[in-house]
């Protein structure tokens, strides 16, 4: 069957643009993901077959060689890799008792990035995005509007918002809604 | 010149600098910063509108937002017109246009008035008690009038031009009020170190220093020193200071709504400019300096344009320059009115008397008022006002005597005393106390984490303010959390400390009067009206309230509300605090509609979520129907077909040939770990510890009560791994549902739940031809019927992209959906449809889809079913095991009512013209010719027309229904009725079910 | 809008992240397809809806996803303390009047 046709990807959020000079906003590069849960004993193992150390501390993430390891409740993390490396397969080497379900497709990605991306974010997020409050890699589940979100904060001035795909417009909007306001 | 009553250099705007404007058709100049009130009083204009419900003149009654009186319609443009703006809030831009209302033919000769002279019909309760009887009256000739008769202003029937914006903001600490309080409170936060927001409703900061012109702060002049100090905030780091900004919802755990009007004041708004922008702001500590609003003196006729509060003169004059009158007559109960008169007197205008209702007002500012030469009444009052579209005299007479004097004025200032704006402590749920000494309600005990400063916390001393608003704002830092040193020095100096105050009716409008002096001027609403209700057995101030309307209006009872309580004091003869207090409540004042919703219209409304197959079904013309937030392509119709047509060919082509239908907004749920049989064994009927790995089952999911709250194909994965389905509509809450039991009442369970509906793009293939059409596109899965038989379920690639194939069917055909990752969804689609339509198969919506489930007699959740069904009133009973020791529902469905005979079972209906379609909802009955209220036996749940039986199908929960097979029953409709045929087996095509196994 | 602290999280958050799930401190019989009618409906059916003082819980449905227990004053929506789903009931001698009136509510009842 090596003569069929290839299914290509589109993304939902292909080709979008938006915001405003102090807050613009893209979609970000398709990534693998999974929904990892696990009890506190697996965390070490899986840590270890991951590559990347499993943060306990609620809202706080890690990083390493462009995979991501985001603290959503007290045994779940979202686990996002740059590379689109197959993660379920890798958390399945720790031997360790887990559940990880692939969510690559189910999330993409919006990149909020500039001197007032938080402000941006606040038009529809209750959340304080105060460097104090919302530091440079902490993360949360949280809500945009009427969609929920994953907050990730990767920098000052930069935010990746995960969201589902059937949602990624809606919040896109918003925010880029709130990135025009926020240049006034 | 910017009208004949500016004084020439006086007031604080720049003559240089003007805007012209139009009021009922007449073009007028104001100056840059002027109110439309200020504007038009400059240029002589009193008269602004006509009451509520007498339509008498009214004017100006004060300079801000408590404003009952003076009500316009502005304009912008043809798009953008607002009825009901107060004159004294809304600022001059040049080009507006505004307009009176509540008039006809004409402001100064309008019919209505003759309610005026009708007026002792329209007493208070006069809708409860007049349009009783006869019933039918009310539709078609009370309500009709009143409709056209009530109501102020013209809402505009073209959609808002204008956006709107919203933002959520945190702060340590939130100052409302820009007075002298706010300011000093402002500043000690600040330098303490704290997040500090500062807000004020006016254009500039500066509160009652906009006309208390007498006042030095630091050895400067009051307003000078704020605008110094405002800018000093604005530069700091750790301050945001908003202006034009309303703080007028006070809610729960320190939630503050502000209301920052962003263009209404600008002749050209910025392209990106919201016209208003929603603040929902959370502040660790909130500080209210809201000030207080002078009460108006209540006599008669005290509603004649041209009386307005002193405060407002002295705004008028102080701030923008404009004298509301040549011969200015004061009726004060309170020492403040006094240095109104100063000012006037200061700048050239006329001050014939000073009448103050007090024996003894306070001993400076007499002595003030007799060393300029004003002559001042005391222990007198004005009886009445002459005048009808502006007051010309006022007549006046000694406490308890039968002389009096007219004096010609062409304009009167009055105060009653200072009411404190306590409306945000109280709508914090704070409870307010009763200062008898003062008269005064202040605040009592906190409910949440706020301080009240200065005025509006009964502190009239301007240093004891700012001592007091310093202390506050370090001492709520601090508890903020910031560790700086607040410390700051401020001095203040006023000329005259004031005392004085009356609440009620004045002499000459006593409980022996029945004359118009009014306390609600937006309402209409009396003196007499007060004790009109008490007479008619009103005792509680919340029932007088709404007996009189009292402080209904939209002003909400700034100005009338401890007047009407104390008439109705008086008048039960209790003390003012035993009748209590009618409650604060959001908003402040008036928010619109769009600053309410701000960014949540058009797109932003509700999120519209579209499947990844959406594009193409777009491109391919299908029309779509909402299925809670997700739209699905509903049918494709050909050209010239309409929908009956398109489905029709759908069904039959499915059946005939195949169809591809998206079915990706199917809810998933992942199962994983070692106890996920276990897990599903509890929320399921049905048993799934026997359920093999590659295979998949029916379930149906009922609450603890025993009735179906959901039901789905299940597949298993692997030993620890199913791939739950859910309905469209239900994925959210069956996920929470399995959460709930997960967490709280088995969480020793090793299973995670995690929601994958947007994972997978779900493709159907149903029909003869689906396993040829998708057969050259699989890898990996050998799809033959023996290796691959009905309710099979394999991973492996379709398109070179991993899947999960099920062989299953929802349409009673051979059938498989097709789950690739979501990405890849539109491209799969699009390799499956090359093969699909040169076979002659089509792709079909969700008409079609419900019109093949139910010629199989599969029911859907939600439609078939109401959250009063058991799997055996939906002859499902097959699906619950009758081993398990336990599952979710396992003893409601032991409850005697649904083991009951008799109950709505679901059956088939047969119409017996095989041509005609029931209407879904339609009751059933057994005895068409019963009278009414007939005995309804139940409702149609599902009816179509089936071009693949040849005729009308239906579904319906009848009454002992599964009883009843053969019987002929009738649903009755408006025009005839419609006899049927039940039939307990459901299953309309295919009984045998050959089709799927093949 | 409520702020409400969730127990996993160890931070308040805003009440749209939340959804209220009823009373605490029901447990499900371990029984359940054998009890009488009676327990039944006093397990389902029967609820107390307090004025004042109630034990009840929450998902932090938008956030961590975890179920936990509040108590709460349903006059003022005061939280007293909210903790994790499984943890025995506080008694409420530990909480009320212990902290109630923060040192700041009690200057300014003495103020004026």
């Amino acid at each position: 069957m090596s003569d069929l046709m290839q299914a290509t990807r589109r993304g939902v959020l292909d080709g979008m643009h938006g915001g405003s000079a102090v807050a613009r906003l893209t979609p970000a590069a398709p990534a693998s993901r999974i929904s990892l849960r696990a009890p506190a004993a697996s965390v070490e193992a899986l840590s270890g077959a991951l590559a990347v150390a499993l943060p306990v501390k609620p809202k706080t993430s890690a990083s390493a060689n462009g995979r991501h390891a985001l603290w959503i409740g007290p045994d779940e993390w979202l686990i996002i890799d740059e590379s689109g490396a197959d993660l379920v397969a890798e958390a399945g080497k720790s031997g360790a008792l887990h559940s990880a379900a692939d969510v690559s497709h189910r999330n993409t990605a919006v990149i909020v990035s500039g001197p007032k991306a938080d402000v941006a974010i606040n038009a529809g997020c209750p959340q304080d995005l105060s460097l104090a409050i919302f530091p440079v890699g902490a993360c949360s589940r949280t809500l945009v509007g009427k969609a929920e979100v994953v907050l990730y904060r990767t920098a000052a001035d930069t935010f990746r918002v995960e969201v589902w795909r059937s949602f990624a417009a809606y919040v896109f909007g918003l925010i880029a809604e709130g990135a025009e306001d926020a240049a006034l | 010149m910017s009208g004949a009553n500016r004084i020439s250099g006086w007031g604080r705007l720049t003559p240089a600098k003007t805007a012209r404007f139009t009021f009922d058709g007449k073009s007028y100049t104001a100056l840059e910063g002027d109110t439309v009130a200020s504007a038009l009083l400059a240029n002589g204009v009193h008269l602004l509108g006509r009451s509520f419900k007498y339509h008498r003149p009214r004017g100006i009654l004060t300079a801000g937002p408590e404003e009952p009186n003076a009500l316009l319609d502005v304009s912008r443009d043809a798009a953008r017109r607002q009825p009901n703006v107060r004159a004294t809030v809304q600022e001059v831009f040049d080009g507006m246009v505004t307009s009176s209302q509540n008039r006809w033919p004409s402001l100064a000769l309008d019919i209505g008035a003759v309610n005026d002279l009708m007026s002792p019909f329209f007493a208070a309760g006069f809708y409860y008690k007049t349009f009783m009887w006869p019933k039918k009256a009310w539709e078609k000739v009370y309500e009709p009038f009143i409709r056209k008769a009530a109501g102020l202003g013209e809402a505009p029937k073209e959609e808002d031009p204008d956006h709107y914006a919203g933002r959520y903001a945190h702060t340590d600490v939130l100052v409302v009020g820009a007075g002298v309080a706010g300011l000093s409170a402002a500043l000690a936060a600040a330098k303490s170190g704290a997040k500090v927001m500062l807000v004020d409703e006016q254009p500039e900061v500066g509160g009652a220093l906009h006309y208390d012109t007498g006042v030095k702060i630091n050895g400067k002049d009051g307003f000078t020193w704020a605008q110094e100090t405002a800018a000093e905030l604005k530069a700091m780091d750790n301050v945001t200071v908003l202006s034009r900004t309303t703080a007028f919802g006070y809610y729960n755990h320190n939630m503050i709504a502000l209301c920052e009007r962003v263009t209404d004041h600008k002749a050209k708004p910025g392209k990106n400019e919201p016209r208003e922008r929603l603040w929902q702001v959370r502040a660790k500590r909130v500080i209210l300096a809201t000030g207080q609003i002078e009460r108006h003196m209540v006599f008669e006729n005290n509603d004649r344009p041209g009386v307005m509060l002193a405060s407002a003169g002295r705004t008028f004059l102080n701030h923008f320059g404009v004298a509301v009158g040549q011969k200015v007559g004061i009726y004060t109960a309170h020492d403040s009115a006094y240095e109104a008169a100063f000012d006037l007197k200061r700048a050239g205008i006329s001050v014939p008397a000073i009448v103050d209702s007090r024996e003894k007002p306070g001993e400076a500012v007499l002595a003030q008022a007799r060393a300029m030469g004003i002559e001042v009444l005391t222990g007198h009052a004005v009886l009445t006002v002459g005048g009808k579209l502006r007051v010309n005299s006022m007549t006046v007479g000694r406490h308890a005597g039968s002389a009096t004097r007219k004096i010609a004025i062409d304009a009167l200032l009055v105060s009653a005393g200072w009411t404190p704006s306590v409306h945000l402590f109280s709508q914090s749920r704070g409870k307010l106390r009763w200062d008898a000494e003062t008269q005064r309600f202040l605040p009592g005990t906190y409910a949440q984490d706020s301080l009240s400063v200065g005025a509006c916390n009964g502190t009239d001393d301007l240093q004891a303010t700012i001592e007091e608003a310093l202390a506050a704002g370090e001492l709520m830092a601090k508890a903020a959390g910031a560790e700086g040193n607040g410390k700051i020095e401020i001095t203040g100096e006023a000329p005259f400390s004031w005392t004085g105050g009356m609440i009620g009716a004045a002499e000459g409008a006593g409980p022996d009067t029945t004359v118009k002096a009014f306390i609600d001027f937006q309402h209409d609403v009396c003196a007499k009206d007060i004790r009109l209700a008490v007479r008619e057995g009103m005792q509680s101030i919340e029932h007088i309230k709404r007996f009189t309307t009292n402080g209904m209006a939209s002003d909400q009872g700034k100005l009338s509300n401890m007047h009407g309580l104390a008439i109705a004091a008086e008048m039960l003869g209790k003390d003012i605090p035993q009748v209590g207090l009618t409650t604060f409540r959001q908003p402040y004042t008036p928010v619109t509609f769009g600053t309410i919703i701000n960014h949540s219209r058009g797109d932003l409304f509700d999120p519209a979520r579209k499947t990844p197959i959406h594009p193409w079904a777009v491109a391919k013309g299908a029309e779509f129907e909402d299925v809670g937030n997700w739209k699905r392509a509903w049918y494709y119709a050909k050209p010239g077909e309409d929908m009956h047509a398109a489905v029709a060919r759908e069904c039959k082509t499915v059946r005939d040939v195949a169809g591809i239908f998206d079915a990706s907004t199917l809810g998933k749920i992942e199962v994983v770990g070692p106890d996920a049989a276990k897990f599903l064994n509890l929320m399921y009927t049905n048993a799934w510890d026997t359920l093999k790995p590659g295979k998949c089952r029916y379930g149906i999911m009922t609450r603890e009560d025993g009735f179906i709250y959901d039901d789905g194909v299940v597949g298993r994965m692997a030993e620890d791994r199913f791939h739950v389905t859910t309905t469209t509509g239900g994925a959210p809450r069956v996920l929470q549902h399995m959460e709930d039991y997960l967490q709280t009442e088995f969480p020793d369970l090793k299973v995670w739940l995690t929601s994958t509906t947007e994972q997978w793009a779900v493709i159907a293939v149903q029909g003869p031809k689906a396993r040829e059409i998708i057969a050259p596109l699989v890898e990996g899965i050998d799809i033959s019927n023996e290796a691959f038989p009905h309710m099979s379920v394999a991973e492996g690639k379709i398109c070179g992209v991993p899947t999960r194939l099920f062989r299953m069917s929802f349409t009673g055909e051979l059938g498989f959906e097709i789950n690739v990752p979501a990405d890849y969804g539109q491209a799969v689609w699009e390799a499956v449809w090359a093969r699909a339509e040169p076979m002659g198969a089509c792709p079909y919506g969700t008409e079609t889809m419900h019109v093949l489930r139910a010629e199989k007699g599969y029911i859907i959740v939600g439609q078939d079913t109401d959250g009063t069904v058991t799997p055996d009133d939906a002859s499902l009973n097959w699906a619950v095991s009758k081993k398990k020791p336990d599952f979710v529902g396992i003893r409601g469905l032991k409850r005697p009512d649904l083991v009951a005979p008799g109950r709505k079972q679901l059956v088939g209906l047969l119409t017996k013209d095989p041509n005609g379609v029931l209407e879904e909802g339609a009751q059933v009955v057994a005895d068409p010719n019963e009278p009414k209220p007939m005995t309804m036996l139940g409702h149609v749940t599902s009816s179509y027309w089936s071009s693949n039986c040849g005729r009308s199908i239906a579904m319906a929960l009848i009454a002992d229904g599964k009883n009843r097979n053969g019987k002929t029953l009738y649903v009755p409709m408006a025009d005839r009725t419609i006899a049927v045929e039940v039939v307990t087996d459901m299953v309309f095509f295919d009984k045998e079910g050959g089709r799927l196994n093949v | 809008m409520l702020l409400i602290y969730c127990p996993y999280c160890e931070e308040e958050r805003n009440e749209l992240e939340f959804r209220n799930g009823g009373d605490a401190h029901i447990a499900r019989p371990t029984n359940i397809a054998d009890i009488t009618d009676e327990e039944f409906e006093e397990y389902f059916f029967i609820r107390q809806n307090p004025k004042g003082l109630i034990y009840e819980r929450w998902r932090h449905v938008h956030g961590c996803g975890k179920f936990f227990n509040a108590a709460r004053d349903t006059v003022s929506d005061r939280f007293y303390l909210s903790y994790k789903a499984g943890e025995p009931k506080p008694d409420p001698a530990t909480f009320l009047n212990n902290g109630n009136e923060s040192a700041l509510n009690k200057d300014k009842g003495a103020s004026k």
